[in-house]
């Protein structure tokens, strides 16, 4: 058996302009989607829209330069990831400046709580 | 007030509802029973008072926002106590400023939520429509919520980082003040002022901090030239040609002290080494009195603290005048060369003035019509017209 991380590429504008009875039927679709599949999911998460997303590069220097936004840069590609808890976004890029991404940066991005 | 009201509510939204409350209690209170003594103190109570009642009826809400507020928040503190009024703005400043928002956001929300301002009067100070300033200063809010960006002072290890981040945001209101980036004046009045009440504040909470002392006395020290900079008729006026004796010498006696006082710190910091530069300028009886050896040595520090291109720029200039145009010139080739400054108006009028000052009109014409069509504020703009107008009447 082999593991696969499975991302969702969706347009942000489409969601902030779907009415709730659209997102309900997502949520939904989801959550069937969850019962169907339920021997193979390992986990999952609804995200925060990438306007809470903060990165986290390292200049030159190797100083740690934390910036808003998400991380947009064609020349990188999604190689990893980890789902930390922390309690506050300064604890968050504590803990992400860390990690040893040598060749690009992280974007920490908070989960949303849709339970 | 706000501040204060934050620590409890966790929200700046619902804090500034509760401040809005409490002003409107006041209105009906006071008029029957009077100002009291202590009018701040009554609305920061009554505001936190409202904002605890708003949180016990958001009862669903609470598991969210308990990431924000003070555990031992049950009870109503004191209000007298003016240290911990100092500590929530403190705080208030450090969540305004945070890395992980904008630099515009952190101007946007420092002016707003520190300094007071209205939405309109913030949208109105750097030139953009009210919607737009509406939906920068909603979406900050929204991120400081969503990303819970914490609302309390750093810790020693990280504070001389997040306080280099506050002293950029207030010097980017200055900076957009003291030479407003497009209209009809030069200086925008309303925001030098907050720029100054931000960095005053700022001093007050940190009196030990040489950077925020830096940052207070480059201000002050700048301000003071304030009466000079344009001509009666609203010209630009250059250092050299302003009237040296309407500077406010109160003011530069203040920043000067603020800066011998910060030099004491090594090694010292980017704000420091810049009002060390305006405080030479400040003390000198006139431009050739002006000791520009010492100019340049500071800029050569300051390059090694922030490498910018713009600090290269200065530098040049200096360096112009101390050593001739034709070693100013040659400053300024790797920054032409380099192009981190293309577009950047100050550059070509750099170049332009070493060219005219080496009588090579030709070339001199060719970059003043290139800072000219770069440069949008008009006062600056007139000044480059009326310098081609010079090289033109010359070469007739």
């Amino acid at each position: 058996m082999s593991e696969y991380l499975v991302l969702i590429y969706e347009s942000e504008a489409a969601w902030e302009k779907a009415d709730g009875e659209t997102a309900g039927t997502m949520m939904k679709e989801h959550q069937e989607f969850g019962e169907r599949n339920g021997a193979a999911l390992r986990g999952g998460n609804a995200l925060h829209p990438t306007t809470s997303a903060t990165s986290l590069r390292r200049d030159a220097s190797g100083k740690l330069v934390v910036t808003d936004g998400a991380f947009a840069e064609t020349k990188e590609a999604l190689g990893g990831y980890y789902v930390i808890e922390a309690g506050d976004l300064d604890a968050a890029i504590a803990i992400a400046s860390q990690i040893p991404a040598h060749f690009g940066g992280v974007e920490v991005r908070p989960i949303r709580d849709v339970g | 007030m706000l501040a204060a009201t934050i620590r409890v509510t966790g929200d700046i939204d619902v804090a500034e509802e509760c401040v809005q409350d409490a002003f409107t209690r006041a209105l009906a209170t006071w008029s029957k029973s009077g100002i009291p003594v202590k009018a701040g103190a009554w609305l920061t109570t009554v505001a936190r008072r409202r904002a605890i009642d708003t949180l016990r009826r958001q009862t669903s809400q609470r598991r969210v926002m308990a990431n924000f507020v003070e555990p031992q928040e049950s009870a109503l503190p004191s209000y007298s106590d003016l240290a911990s009024i100092a500590d929530d703005r403190l705080r208030l400043i450090f969540t305004c400023c945070h890395p992980a928002l904008s630099s515009e956001t952190q101007v946007a929300l420092s002016l707003r939520l520190l300094c007071g301002l209205t939405t309109s009067e913030v949208a109105r100070a750097f030139l953009v429509t009210e919607s737009t300033m509406a939906a920068r200063i909603t979406r900050g809010k929204k991120k400081i919520a969503t990303s819970h960006i914490p609302y309390r002072v750093p810790t020693v290890e990280e504070l001389p980082a997040r306080v280099e981040t506050v002293l950029s945001a207030i010097h980017l209101v200055f900076t957009t003040g003291h030479t407003a980036p497009s209209g009809s004046d030069l200086v925008r009045r309303d925001l030098v002022d907050r720029a100054l009440d931000l960095a005053r504040l700022l001093r007050t909470l940190l009196p030990d901090d040489a950077e925020v002392a830096g940052l207070l006395g480059l201000i002050i020290l700048t301000d003071a030239r304030r009466q000079t900079r344009t001509s009666s008729d609203g010209a630009l006026l250059l250092l050299s040609e302003q009237d040296r004796t309407q500077w406010d010498h109160g003011a530069i006696s203040e920043g000067a002290a603020l800066v011998r006082e910060a030099l004491r710190t090594r090694p010292a910091g980017r704000f420091v080494l810049m009002a060390a530069i305006a405080t030479i300028h400040a003390e000198a009886s006139s431009w050739d009195e002006t000791s520009w050896g010492e100019i340049v040595a500071l800029y050569d520090l300051l390059l090694i603290v922030w490498p910018s291109p713009v600090v290269a720029l200065n530098r040049a200039v200096a360096i112009g005048i101390a050593d001739g145009p034709d070693a100013g010139l040659e400053a300024l080739s790797d920054l032409t060369s380099d192009g981190a400054l293309l577009g950047y108006n100050y550059l070509a009028s750099t170049r332009a003035d070493f060219l005219r000052r080496l009588g090579r009109k030709d070339e001199a014409r060719l970059a003043y019509e290139e800072a000219l069509s770069q440069c949008e504020n008009e006062v600056e703009r007139a000044f480059l017209v009326s310098r081609l107008r010079e090289l033109e009447v010359g070469a007739n």
